[in-house]
């Protein structure tokens, strides 16, 4: 079976963004970047496909500007076979994302798509149920199990009230969270064997993609700084503070 | 926050250091600036989310020794497991032993993270890598298939065993005893007893097996122990025989007879062990330690210098580390401390400003950055150095860096470890009193920095070391190498008007250091030369230093012109290399003048007057 997982290059996790001066959005330039946490969780569980026996392939793809290629060669370390990166310097919304996917998984036929079920930068949470609505697969989001039964795939979901089993029929789109795996390193030997690994380039133009952005950011603001707190007498200013100042009661 | 600064590393390998190019020489040629980078990346993760993470609780919790056999908190066996699984372990070994000959200055850089995050921790597979290093340069095909292979994977981990309670400082004078026990696939078999003293991951549950390098003498035909270094010889003893032994899995007989409790670096345990005792363990139905011989009988010093170079260095790292993270802590804790108000204010209702804006501070922040940054910058130089021994062109370029790296040694070990612990103690004086409790980690960090003076040859040795063995018997060779890599530098610098000032106070430490190691030779022997010996290696490790700083200020002032981006931390090294030497290089004369007075004023002391 043939797998397929997007990864994205974002904001390293450890960095404290920063907003741009102009408030367009926020400060990339001079900022380390890596692979969508949420990514690595999907490269990861595809890796541990192929090693039981699962899967055949995968193939890592990636979406925007050439230094993606980095976060490709991130998942090829870790596993993955070979690389696609649809390039282009254009912003990339979910639904532009999730129409070059399904260009690309057309042409590759992959049997499972595995995605983070959001990235960090955005947090859009969208591209993975987008992608299975387009392509008319099944979906499983929020997985924290899944597991290829046959033709079939079980999939235990991470919902408000608890977890909630699926089973759906391949081909389909998974979507992960936290607590499917926990990501491996990348090895030294498997960083230099990634090197050897081919990354093919397409482009949104040579897929038959309009990636237009739909949707226009109007500004990008800092959270408001969190006040120093108060110290209150007595329980009585307390509640009275609750209810008129805070009005949470 | 980040262990280091990943923006100083790039800086320090890419511009300064021309790492890039390391690749078009054939050992290296599998890498790329690619893969030093993702390495780098890898580093900096496994260090934070794998060795920094029980930072403070392995100094809480003590190694213990429970039924003879010493146990550590389960955190550091998950490290060093998963520094062995990523492949770091085996990463600048030959790729014939299952390395990836990554250049040695990557690889520092690479360890330089782990450093920062784990001190304690990290030291288990630096000694391994070094243990390693030793038996596949002087071991036997059988010694190298038995050991390294399974220590580049982190099953076998290594120590180093020269000391005895009655020996530290002077080898010479160890008394463990190796008799012939004949010979076997593994080589000449001895039999081994005595104690030895102070063995860093001596004992441990983090591995299969654990590779004790051994110095031991050999009795002489009449039964006695050689006297001096020339009886000495070197001993592959594992903790338990391995395969292709005549019994292997045998418990062999070395048992931990007592743990020393430290003052800091607690998660390696520190162990007295004895060899021979015959009581617990018998192995191949005798007492005596079995040990195989390395290399020839009588040249174990020389052999475990081998390794003792590469640990040195990996001290000098080590507490440049230990200053570098000391610096950043103390650096995020000045921007956040509101505390006083300017100088200059007037209005005492006026809000507090953060420390950081306070002069005095700034100097404290300042000096740590120039002897943490300083001494990172020495470090890889050096790393460099053993890339240039190894893959140099010519024979002639590959014996300059051995010569340069032998005479810099005992710099890149003493250097980081006095001023990397200065600036733990500027981190602490910057936190204030919340720098002297536990809630903070720049106690543990000095704790940790104070054993680096001590352990790998104290500084009062490093200095003999230098001055004695590297400048005084070389009658000035190697020195004179140096001298021509330092005028180098002041050439190159000689056409950036901003660094004239440094270059002429550089040349002028140089020449003075020259001249006064010039007199001294001319003394021929006359032990008054040795009476200052370690104010002339203060002297030196700070021309040295200069020298660095000058070096880099000249690539962040180039880079500054053309790059017109990264203003910030590139004025950054220029003021650093300032700070250097408006307040540092002047100490260069005070030192320089004591030594060359050859003042008795200490060693003839008498000791009744004390
Ligand atoms: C935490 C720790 C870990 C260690 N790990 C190891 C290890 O893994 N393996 C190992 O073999 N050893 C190890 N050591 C031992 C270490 O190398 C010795 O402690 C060190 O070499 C000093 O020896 P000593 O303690 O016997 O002190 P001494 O040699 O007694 O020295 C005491 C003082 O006298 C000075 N002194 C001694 N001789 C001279 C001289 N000739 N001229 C001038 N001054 C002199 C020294 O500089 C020092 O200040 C470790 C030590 C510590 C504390």
């Amino acid at each position: 079976m043939k797998l397929l997982v997007a990864v994205k290059r974002v904001v390293d996790f450890n960095v404290k963004v920063r907003v741009k001066a102009d408030k367009s959005g926020v400060e990339t330039a001079n900022v380390k970047m890596s692979m969508n946490p949420f990514d690595e969780i999907a490269v990861e569980e595809a890796v541990r496909m192929k090693e039981a026996g699962v899967a055949s392939e995968i193939v890592a793809v990636s979406l925007g500007v050439a230094q993606c290629q980095e976060t490709i060669r991130t998942a090829l370390a870790m596993g993955a076979d070979r690389g696609i990166l649809v390039q282009t310097d254009a912003e990339l919304q979910p639904l532009a994302v999730a129409k070059l996917l399904k260009a690309v998984i057309e042409k590759e036929q992959p049997k499972l798509v595995i995605l983070g079920k959001q990235a960090i930068d955005d947090d859009c949470n969208q591209t993975g149920q987008m992608l299975a609505a387009l392509l008319g697969w099944a979906q499983g989001t929020f997985a924290s199990k899944v597991k290829v039964e046959g033709e079939q795939l079980l999939v235990t979901r991470e919902v408000d009230g608890g977890l909630e089993t699926v089973r759906l029929k391949l081909p389909a789109v998974v979507t992960t969270d936290l607590r499917l795996n926990e990501p491996r390193y990348a090895s030294l030997p498997n960083i230099m064997k990634a090197k050897k690994k081919p990354i093919d380039t397409l482009t949104p133009e040579a897929l038959g993609v309009d990636v237009t952005p739909r949707l226009v950011t109007l500004k990008v603001e800092e959270p408001p700084k969190r006040q120093a707190g108060k110290k209150v007498g007595s329980v009585q200013e307390l509640l009275d503070k609750l209810r008129n100042e805070a009005r949470v009661i | 926050m980040p262990l280091l600064s990943r923006r100083d590393l790039d800086f320090l390998l890419f511009e300064w250091l021309d790492v890039e190019r390391l690749p078009r020489r054939e050992r290296y040629a599998e890498h790329s600036r690619e893969t030093f980078d993702a390495i780098l990346d890898l580093s900096a993760r496994l260090a934070e989310e794998r060795f920094l993470t029980h930072y403070k609780k392995a100094d809480r919790e003590e190694p213990v020794l429970r039924d003879g056999a010493v146990r550590v908190i389960p955190e550091i066996r998950e490290a060093v497991a998963a520094y062995a699984q990523a492949g770091l372990l085996a990463a600048p070994f030959d790729a014939a032993l299952g390395g990836a000959q990554l250049p040695h200055v990557v690889h520092t850089a690479s360890m330089a993270h782990f450093m920062a995050a784990n001190v304690a921790t990290a030291a288990y597979p630096m000694l391994t890598a070094a243990n390693a290093r030793l038996i596949a340069a002087f071991g036997t095909p059988s010694q190298i298939a038995a050991f390294v292979g399974p220590q580049l994977e982190g099953r076998y981990l290594g120590t180093m065993c020269l000391s005895e309670p009655q020996a530290g400082s002077s080898l010479a004078d160890i008394t463990t005893r190796a008799v012939p026990d004949g010979e076997d696939a593994l080589g000449r078999r001895y039999r081994l007893s005595g104690s030895k003293m102070w063995i860093s991951g001596g004992d441990h549950d983090l591995s299969e097996n654990i590779v004790h390098l051994v110095l031991a003498k050999a009795p002489g035909p009449d039964g006695r122990l050689i006297p001096g270094t020339k009886g000495i010889s070197l001993f592959i003893v594992p903790k338990f025989l391995p395969a292709g032994s005549e019994a292997p899995g045998a418990r062999n007989d070395v048992t931990v007879a007592g743990l020393n409790h430290k003052m800091g670096y607690r998660g390696t345990t520190n162990c007295l062990l004895n060899l021979g005792e015959g009581v617990a363990h018998r192995p191949l139905g005798s007492a005596g330690a079995v040990g195989w011989l390395v290399g020839e009988a009588g040249a174990g010093l020389a052999l475990m210098f081998h390794m003792m170079n590469e640990a040195r260095i990996a001290v000098g790292l080590g507490a440049a580390m230990l200053g570098y993270r000391g610096y950043l802590l103390s650096l995020e804790y000045a921007r956040q401390r509101p505390q006083g108000r300017p100088l200059a204010a007037k209005d005492p209702a006026a809000p507090p400003v953060p420390i950081i804006r306070h002069p005095d501070v700034k100097r404290m922040l300042l000096a740590q950055k120039a002897y943490a940054e300083g001494a990172l910058a020495l470090l890889l130089y050096c790393a460099r150095l053993v890339d240039e021994e190894l893959t140099a062109q010519t024979e002639a370029e590959r014996r300059n860096a051995s010569a340069l790296l032998g005479l810099l040694t005992p710099v890149a070990k003493t250097w980081p470890s006095e001023w990397g612990l200065a600036a733990n103690d500027l981190a602490i004086q910057v936190h204030g009193g919340y720098g002297y409790t536990r809630d903070f980690d720049v106690e543990q960090l000095y704790r940790d920095n104070r054993l680096n003076p001590i352990h790998e040859g104290t500084t009062g040795i490093q200095a003999l070391d230098l001055l004695g063995r590297k400048i005084l018997r070389d009658r000035g060779e190697a020195f004179a190498r140096l001298r021509e890599e330092v005028a180098r530098t002041e050439a190159a610098a000689a056409a950036d008007p901003a660094l004239a000032g440094f270059r002429q106070q550089l040349a002028s430490a140089w020449d003075r250091l020259g001249r006064v190691a010039q007199d001294l030779v001319e003394l021929g022997g006359d032990e008054r030369a040795l009476w200052n010996a370690t104010a002339y290696l203060s002297a030196f490790g700070h021309a040295v230093v200069g020298w660095i700083w000058l070096g880099q200020a000249r690539r962040a002032s180039a880079s500054l012109a053309a790059a017109g981006k990264d203003e910030a931390f590139y004025r950054g090294k220029l003021r650093a290399c300032r700070y250097f030497f408006e307040y540092e290089m002047p100490k260069i004369g005070s030192w320089l003048d004591v030594v060359a007075s050859l003042t008795d004023v200490a060693a003839g002391m008498p000791d009744e007057s004390f």
